[in-house]
């Protein structure tokens, strides 16, 4: 099926802008300097800000999803939990630990120990993915996530099925930019790394990237650590933008929410997951005069889409600005060569 | 000793209700490799015509019961013909994803329809028995009985009719059965139609043990029905029937002997342990894994 023109303009305008230069740098210091402007000098509404934050949260966890189920190719739908771990941790912190003049100042260092948290539960879900697979292994992470649920409701210093409140609002727009370019660097250059290419291989065949001395044990391991730090920074995130938690917004729901960010964007693909998130987020909001059915609506696209574009929007598919420089090169001459014999067949 | 049979008697109830939507899973599985996640919400659709049934059209117990699991099997043979056939050879996450979404999609669409939980009038007298210092109700053996009369019927449909035949045939191999002359989608629905219909059976059941219903009441009790499908052995239909009575009676236990909010910890602990022990469940065989 062609594309309309439209849809071919702009993904030329798209790659030509991607791919210059300075746009890397440009973008970084650009946004950076927006985000800081927009929150100190308040340009943009608090309700705008509060969206651009929550994509931010958003692109965090789906990539860090995708690290999983797209690239490593296992179905966990436990992400919530570790989102949980990493915002009890910080917000105990941020409440209870740091002194309130300083919450400030600590806060980069709260979110880096909720992060830390839920890496070491992440280590901890880790081992049982060593022998189960696939569905069994999705079985595991989803009682992890009602674990994880059901141990906060049953402590009563953080709150039991109350919640936890009094953070202050100490996620700005800045610090999401910073976490979420973080987060997007880290993954991004870990999977083109010798090691990402271990993970590929275990999505492709187990027993024979094993057979060709991939350490599949240590690659599994480290995946999920680095997934589930991420998952925890977000979670973090989270807590101190709503500025509220209880054990009940982590279930499984809120699963279901990444894992349809992840696959409407598009699986194994960083571009794809941040498409995804953002279209996710916005599409939400801007249906909120619906009401009740906006959330009717939603799913009926996901099916819609799952039945006409099955791999998603950008499925193992990658813009060219998050290739690697050789990869990128045979991107080029592929499609220069392409485009020659779509002309003079 | 008679709270310990007290016990058993509400192990055997909560069981049953689980064991019924397990089948649905595991028939589901067995037939097309793929998790039907929207079944937990088809259980919960089968609660809610229960209602509107009991409610509006004031009819007895058993034609409430008929009319809530034809209407909920036709659901299901429509979400398969319009949801999951287009999907059938295309990648499995992406059937699971659309699985996802229907039940979203149902959840909502009950939630949009009706925001508030609804009460199920009674449809039976409730008697209670006691022999000694024994006591138990009508419904509790009710539900028992019906669902061991259900999951009979089910074992002898797929063990001894053709239908049944041709169903553990396609489980068997995909590629040759369709070749023998078997109307592999008209399996395929029969066989959503008898899943989604014990959930709906399932679904009229826990209306009446426990009548207040909520939209989204189907998530946790599905999921956790899921969970006894694959401590048996998912794709295996008796594996079913003994995961959920394992999973009812472990969750009915700890609520007697535990603070009642340490059940799903419990439960899902126990379920991890299995996991890691046995990864292809109690009745299960390990597939052999080629290069």
């Amino acid at each position: 099926m062609p594309k309309p023109v439209i849809i071919q303009k702009l993904f030329e305008v798209f790659r030509n802008l991607t791919d210059h230069k300075y746009f890397w740098p440009v973008f970084l210091i650009g946004g950076l300097a927006v985000c800081t402007t927009a929150s100190v000098f308040e340009f943009l509404d608090l309700y705008l800000q509060l969206i651009l934050v929550y994509v931010g949260i958003n692109i965090i966890l789906t990539v860090s999803l995708n690290l999983i189920n797209g690239y490593m190719g296992e179905f966990s739908v436990g992400h919530a939990g570790f989102m949980a771990v990493g915002a009890y941790i910080a917000s105990l912190l941020t409440v209870h630990v740091f002194p309130s003049a300083m919450a400030g100042i600590l806060f980069p260092f709260a979110i880096l120990a909720g992060g830390v948290g839920a890496a070491l539960v992440g280590f901890i879900v880790a081992i049982p993915s060593f022998k189960t697979r696939g569905d069994y292994l999705a079985i595991v992470t989803l009682a992890f996530c009602m674990i994880v649920k059901s141990v906060l409701e049953n402590i009563d210093a953080v709150g039991g099925p109350r919640g936890l409140l009094g953070m202050e609002k100490l996620t700005t727009l800045p610090w999401v930019f910073f976490w979420t370019v973080l987060s997007v660097w880290v993954i991004r250059n870990l999977i083109y790394s010798n090691f990402g290419r271990g993970v590929l291989s275990i999505r492709e065949d187990e027993i024979a990237s094993d057979l060709m001395s991939v350490n599949t044990r240590q690659v599994k391991i480290i995946a999920i650590v680095v997934s589930s730090f991420f998952a925890g920074i977000a979670g973090g995130l989270f807590a101190h933008a709503l500025q509220f938690i209880n054990p009940r917004m982590f279930d499984i729901l809120k699963s279901t929410d990444i894992l349809i960010m992840v696959y409407l964007g598009g699986i194994a693909s960083i571009c794809g997951s941040i498409i995804g998130a953002v279209i996710y987020t916005i599409l939400l909001e801007i249906l909120r005069p619906l009401g009740i059915w906006r959330m009717v609506l939603m799913p009926l696209m996901l099916v819609l889409l799952m039945i006409y574009r099955p791999r998603g929007i950008m499925g193992m598919k990658e813009a060219l600005a998050f290739l690697p420089l050789g990869d990128r090169w045979t991107q080029k001459i592929w499609r220069s060569k392409k485009e020659a014999t779509d002309a003079s067949p | 000793m008679t709270y310990i049979f007290q016990q058993v008697l509400n192990a055997l109830q909560l069981g049953s209700i689980y064991a019924l939507i397990a089948l649905g899973y595991t028939m589901v599985y067995g037939i097309l490799t793929m998790i039907n996640f929207a079944h937990g919400d088809l259980f919960m659709v089968g609660a809610f015509f229960c209602f509107l049934i009991a409610a509006f059209l004031k009819l007895s117990f058993v034609p409430t019961l008929l009319l809530s699991m034809l209407g909920v099997a036709l659901l299901g043979v429509l979400i398969e013909r319009l949801a999951y056939r287009p999907l059938r050879s295309a990648p499995r996450v992406s059937a699971i994803i659309t699985a996802l979404g229907v039940g979203l999609f149902l959840e909502n669409f009950t939630l949009a329809l009706s925001p508030y939980p609804q009460h199920i009038p009674p449809l039976l007298t409730n008697t209670t028995w006691t022999f000694g210092s024994l006591s138990f109700s009508s419904l509790q053996v009710l539900v028992i009985v019906l669902s061991l009369v259900l999951m009979l019927l089910l074992d002898f449909i797929v063990q001894h009719t053709k239908a049944g035949m041709a169903m553990r045939a396609i489980s068997w191999d995909k590629t040759i059965v369709p070749l023998m002359g078997v109307p592999v989608n008209k399996i395929i629905s029969f066989t959503f139609a008898i899943g989604t219909g014990l959930g709906g059976a399932a679904g009229v059941m826990y209306g009446l043990a426990y009548p207040v219903i909520d939209p989204y009441m189907g998530i946790i009790i599905g999921w956790k029905a899921f969970i006894c499908a694959v401590v048996g052995g998912i794709g295996n239909i008796r594996g079913a029937m003994i995961g959920g009575f394992i999973l009812g009676g472990v969750e009915i236990m700890v609520a007697a002997y535990f603070p009642s909010t340490y059940r799903d910890f419990v439960a899902f602990t126990l379920l991890l342990i299995l996991l890691i022990v046995r990864p292809y469940g109690i009745l299960g065989k390990p597939q052999p894994q080629k290069v």
